[in-house]
């Protein structure tokens, strides 16, 4: 034994284990344990690889879908056409502050250089940062509300948005559209968390109802204006932005999604370990040393911002939230410091192609992306249903 | 008494400890202290607030009263993180949403030593394959938790709690649903911590197996303490009588002292 002075008949009988030697940090190693005999050399996360392969590959991957994508279209233009114009740009860029170097020449024409930089590319960033940050959201909140069908949408935040962009698109409200639809998503966000919060504990369940009849009241209130006032032109726009699209991302849609992503991101992936702490409840997250009511107010206040910023310049694309977080889990494991970077890569590249196959499968004409993204994350779905049918 | 202070003072103590859900009172005037190397056993008949206890103890529940020390340090003014490198808790049934494996269940008990970025360290990842040793689980550690039997979670769920390197550790009720063999392997564990030097609290139904394998007992009836003490002076038939409702009468057979039940 490890511990001298403390066997069975003294400890019970007589005083001096007070005096025994106290352990100095927690358990004393080995209980006469000797070395394992079948232990394999601990691996980190067995089976499953790095986490730094895991996030040069998925860079790598996005890097490279990006480029691809950029280069389909209707004008073809090939990726080393937009290589050459990115270092023309670079170097213009660097001569007109100064620099003493001369620009190469541009490969693309003046209309071909802007459907790449002024069209093409400002929306595949979008499209990069809305989709990284929604599966970031969704893996979070399936993590604090511990509801795998819980996603970035459920506190009532993208019919919040929903309200903001039809008081402009229908009821001309003279603000831009962003800020009326980031602004509705805060409300709803609030009145979620005021009426989950009343009189009680923020728990899981009463978070998710309260969204539920948010969401409601505001899809109600939308389904009302479209219904009595939207015909011709506005109808078209207030669907397209229901559904969720990126047809409109222009340079300060990127600027808004992008920042959101990077600063609240940030902020999330930092609790990767407390999230871990959350798998086994409340009162487990408590015992290791997670300040639980804080953390969840804290993570729910921080995804629905972002859900927010996202959702004000693409309208609420479904089923990226929900479902990716899903397939990365399958692929790397449910540990969250894995998980929440992977799965804002993989939503990023998923919603870049989604995206490209929304503005090219039906050429001339182009589809909400939202509805792609729900017609393949449906199965997706389903699929995981019937795949974890056994286990539960 | 010729110990040093600092010894004297107990890892945790509790005086006066109550809690109250609006107008119910589930915990009165608690008091307890637990020791390094002691194992206490909370004992009690069903909603007589054993797992409440647990809770406040731990820092998932807030006390209506009373004070709770840890080292000697209002428990109030330490962060939960700091609670948490002392204090290890395992539930009565712990399940997930999601699919983790027995070795990543484990190494959760080093959250409340750990930063919030980077994954496991080398050190992280052979403490927890000694810690499910320990607990006689080592062959369960790339298992998917969610499939293994009540007692094998159970032990996963010990060395999840070894892991968290604690003082002190906290089981509700560690032998439920778990078959004879099983009860006593974990009982056995529970002692082999304890004679490592971590004081054990775990809350039991079974009064023979509390009698067994634990130093001091502390009987809570409608959320107060009836008795408490080494189990031989506190388990008596009349306590039993009164606080469960049974005639209970102590055997001694060939394997050892038992108690025998009947309804009054």
């Amino acid at each position: 034994m490890t511990s001298p002075g403390t066997t069975r008949t003294d400890r019970r009988t007589s005083e001096d284990r007070r005096s025994a030697p106290v352990r100095e940090e927690g358990v004393a190693p080995a209980l006469a344990a000797p070395a394992p005999t079948d232990t394999r050399p601990p691996t980190p996360t067995p089976g499953r690889g790095s986490l730094g392969l895991w996030i040069l590959l998925g860079l790598g991957l996005l890097l490279g879908s990006v480029l691809i994508a950029l280069t389909i279209g209707p004008a073809a233009i090939t990726p080393a056409d937009v290589l050459g114009s990115a270092w023309h740009h670079s170097l213009t860029w660097l001569a007109e502050r100064g620099v003493p170097i001369t620009p190469a020449e541009n490969p693309l024409t003046t209309i071909r250089d802007a459907i790449v930089w002024q069209g093409r590319a400002p929306r595949l960033l979008t499209a990069t940062c809305v989709g990284a940050g929604l599966a970031l959201c969704g893996a979070v909140m399936q993590a604090i509300t511990r509801n795998p069908l819980a996603d970035p949408y459920l506190l009532g935040v993208s019919s919040g948005a929903a309200l903001g962009a039809v008081a402009v698109l229908l009821l001309g409200v003279a603000i831009a559209l962003p800020i009326a639809a980031f602004a509705g998503a805060l409300l709803a966000l609030g009145a979620t968390l005021a009426l989950a919060g009343i009189g009680g504990r923020l728990t899981p369940a009463r978070t998710i109802l309260a969204g539920i009849a948010v969401a409601q009241a505001c899809s109600a209130l939308v389904s009302f204006v479209i219904f009595s006032t939207a015909q011709g032109d506005s109808y078209r726009e207030i669907i397209n932005w229901l559904m969720g699209s990126l047809a409109a991302a222009a340079w300060t849609s990127v600027a808004i999604s992008g920042a959101a992503v990077v600063i609240i991101g940030a902020l999330v992936l930092a609790h990767g370990r407390s999230l871990d702490a959350f798998a086994f409840g409340d009162t487990a997250a408590t015992s290791l040393g997670v300040h639980v009511p804080r953390t969840r107010w804290l993570l729910l206040t921080l995804t629905a911002l972002l859900t927010g910023a996202l959702v004000s310049v693409s309208g609420s694309i479904g089923f990226v939230g929900l479902v990716l977080p899903h397939v990365v889990r399958l692929l790397v494991g449910a540990r969250h410091v894995r998980l929440l970077p992977l799965a804002a890569l993989g939503g990023a590249i998923f919603l870049v192609w989604a995206d490209t196959g929304a503005r090219t499968i039906f050429e001339p004409s182009e589809v909400p992306v939202g509805i792609l993204t729900a017609a393949i994350g449906a199965p997706v779905f389903a699929w995981l249903l019937l795949r974890n049918r056994g286990a539960s | 008494m010729s110990a040093p202070p600092e010894i004297e003072v107990a890892d945790l103590t509790a005086e006066g400890l109550g809690y109250r859900v609006e107008s119910a009172e589930l915990l009165r005037e608690v008091s307890l202290s637990l020791r390094a190397g002691e194992v206490t056993g909370i004992l009690g008949p069903n909603g007589s607030g054993k797992s409440t206890l647990l809770r406040v103890l731990i820092g998932a529940l807030p006390p209506s009263a009373g004070l709770l020390r840890l080292d000697g340090t209002d428990a109030r003014e330490l962060s939960r993180r700091t609670r948490a490198q002392a204090m290890a808790f395992v539930e009565q049934e712990a399940h997930a949403e999601i699919t983790l494996s027995a070795r990543d269940v484990v190494l959760l008990g080093r959250i409340p030593h750990r930063g919030p970025f980077g994954g496991d360290s080398p050190a992280d990842l052979a403490l927890a394959q000694e810690c499910l040793t320990r607990s006689g689980a080592a062959q369960l550690a790339d298992r998917d938790f969610a499939t293994l039997s009540g007692g094998e979670r159970q032990r996963v769920q010990l060395a999840r709690a070894l892991a968290q390197q604690p003082r002190l550790l906290l089981l509700d009720e560690p032998t439920n649903h778990l078959d004879v063999a099983a009860q006593l392997a974990m009982l056995a564990l529970v002692r082999e911590v304890a004679d490592a030097g971590t004081g054990v609290l775990m809350a039991l139904h079974d009064l023979a197996h509390a009698a067994h394998a634990c130093d001091q007992v502390l009987v809570l009836h409608q959320g107060e303490v009836a008795a408490a003490g080494a189990p031989a002076d506190v388990l008596t038939p009349d306590l039993i009588a009164r606080v469960y409702g049974v005639r209970a009468e102590w055997v001694t057979g060939r394997t050892g002292r038992t108690l025998l039940f009947t309804a009054l």
